[in-house]
């Protein structure tokens, strides 16, 4: 197959990514959009298949299917709640092979040269194993905290920044040493177990509440070391698909922390929120309570009332709830009742976790609301249902200036009439940061598992 | 045009058409950008189907192997993700 050609049909499959990705503006041509950048992908591995001089095609055929089978299993196999620990397992097997690729490039180079060559590709072999061996390893512990497989709360040691900086500097080091005639073998194994024990380094003090912002820059960086790759590999196709690719981490990332009034180097910094256990108070120390409420007493607040907007938070993925959240919407609904529901940019693991959650539960995305276009609507609302959530609608985010969620943008749930929780228990959200908001006059609290409350709720809003 | 001058270009253009994709999406966004992250597949096909070190050839196969389960399983699951969000009927 001439170059002239493959590179042409390279060219292509790369604008069918970009297509493909313009698609997905709208859920009414995702789906396409999803289809056209696959072709865009199939192009790109057959064309390579013809353009090689395949002397050994048993090896890429067979390393196709069993990839592709495991990866068809995993798919098919996944709970839409276990999502966000998918999407950063595929992070990882992307990071993983672009580092394996540009350790497949330099040391066959530096065995036949006698560790003299390897430096005619310059720094990227190295940029691809570092930013590839990071992706993997910290993907690897993210894949871990959400999966619930180990803490969520975040992992501190003493010394933290200096242990974090040094290793930079040996990374750096190591890359400097190859070109100051260093033995190359050896500085490129030294960089890539320098570079796996760092990914594990920065995501371990990463806390739940900024567990988005993570998934989203592993998502960045699974591009960036596609992108480093194909400057090894002088590959157009790989230059733009990781461009592009690493374009949506960094805008991901950054609307997440936009979503949390947060810095990124202070997401970095780690140590905000985790998964505690602990019972928060039921009482303040000026003597306010909190009201406890009933299934009954809430099912007739709901079905008296003219508007109801609910809230998702975390808590629904946990309790799988989504399906009976419909429910209830649909009960309420039939008896001439207003639902919306409101989604806070950061509520759930990932970003667009819970918009996941209920479309598979079949709710219709037009009855889904972004901060921006329902904050208003509080005002007029007889009943914010919050579901699992706590951080995302904490009023102390608006006023109190020495609470660590100051200054992130809320949903304003205490606008509304009145306002029920449905909480497991008294503690905190993955901020860590109490609610002043549980204790108003306006807000009533439904403890148990989400899933539990409100089916109870359908069964007495039917009976109402 | 060097593959300098293509990366950041493919970046603008990445930024310009991502930053209207609605938070509805941004899941499936992010699963589907990943699996064309997998595009590393190109490089990892090349260097398992290398016929000169045998080292280079393994490790291209492991490659291939990781690569091949980012590409299918990303667009597979991006695909039941985006089911989900067929228009339903109004009522």
């Amino acid at each position: 197959m001439p170059s002239g050609l493959v590179n042409g049909l390279y060219l292509f499959s790369a604008i069918l990514f970009i297509v493909g990705l313009k698609r997905l503006q709208s859920p009414v041509t995702a789906r396409r959009g999803n289809r056209l950048a696959a072709l865009g992908m199939l192009i790109a591995v057959i064309v390579t298949l013809f353009s090689q001089e395949i002397l050994t095609p048993i090896e890429m055929i067979g390393g196709l299917l069993i990839g592709g089978f495991i990866g068809a299993v995993l798919a098919m196999r996944v709970q839409m709640t276990a999502m966000p620990e998918l999407v950063a397992a595929f992070n990882g097997f992307g990071g993983l092979a672009s580092a394996l690729v540009a350790a497949a490039e330099i040391i066959p180079m530096v065995l036949e040269h006698d560790g003299a060559a390897g430096i005619d590709s310059g720094v990227f072999p190295y940029l691809s194993v570092l930013v590839g061996m990071v992706t993997f390893s910290g993907s690897v512990i993210a894949f871990l905290k959400l999966s619930g497989k180990m803490t969520g709360n975040p992992v501190e040691f003493p010394g933290r920044y200096v242990v974090l900086v040094i290793f930079l500097a040996l990374m750096i080091a190591s890359i400097v040493w190859t070109f100051i005639g260093g033995e190359i073998l050896l500085c490129f194994l030294i960089l890539a177990a320098l570079s796996l024990i760092f990914g594990i380094l920065i995501v371990l003090p990463i806390g739940g509440a900024d567990m988005p912002v993570i998934v989203a820059f592993l998502n960045a960086l699974s591009g960036l070391a596609a992108a480093a790759t194909g400057f090894v590999l002088s590959n157009t196709v790989l230059i733009i698909s990781g461009a592009l690719v690493g374009a949506s981490g960094i805008m991901l990332t950054n609307t997440m922390c936009v979503a949390m009034n947060r810095k990124f180097w202070q997401v970095m910094v780690g140590g905000f929120g985790g998964d505690s256990d602990e019972d928060g108070a039921g009482k303040l120390a000026d003597g306010r309570t909190i009201t406890s409420t009933t299934p009954d007493d809430t099912a007739i607040m709901l079905s008296y009332a003219r508007k109801v907007i609910i809230v998702p938070g975390y808590g629904l993925a946990v309790a799988q709830a989504q399906h009976q959240v419909r429910e209830l919407a649909d009960v309420l609904q039939a008896q001439g009742v207003e639902v919306k529901y409101a989604v806070h940019p950061v509520a759930g693991r990932m970003p667009g976790h819970m918009n996941v959650l209920l479309a598979e539960a079949n709710v219709p995305y037009d009855s889904l609301f972004e901060m921006d276009e329902i904050n208003h609507e509080f005002e007029s609302t007889d009943v914010a249902l919050v579901i699992g959530a706590n951080d995302v609608v904490n009023p102390a985010a608006r006023h109190d200036k020495s609470s660590p969620i100051y200054g992130m943008p809320i949903l304003n749930v205490d606008h509304a009439e009145s306002v029920v929780f449905l909480k497991r228990s008294m503690r905190p959200g993955y901020s860590g940061v109490p609610n002043l908001l549980f204790f108003e006059p306006n807000t009533r609290m439904l403890f148990g598992d989400a899933k539990d409350s409100v089916t109870e709720l359908i069964n007495e809003v039917k009976a109402v | 045009m060097t593959p300098y001058s293509l990366f950041i270009l493919a970046m603008f253009i990445g930024r310009e058409i991502l930053s209207k994709v609605p938070q509805t999406l941004h899941t499936p966004l992010m699963s589907g950008s990943n699996a064309i992250s997998g595009i590393t597949i190109v490089g990892a096909l090349v260097s398992a189907g290398m016929v000169g070190g045998v080292w280079a050839k393994w490790i291209g196969f492991a490659a291939l192997i990781f690569a091949t389960i980012n590409v299918v399983g990303g667009f597979m699951v991006t695909g039941r993700m985006l089911q989900m969000f067929k228009k339903k009927p109004t009522e």
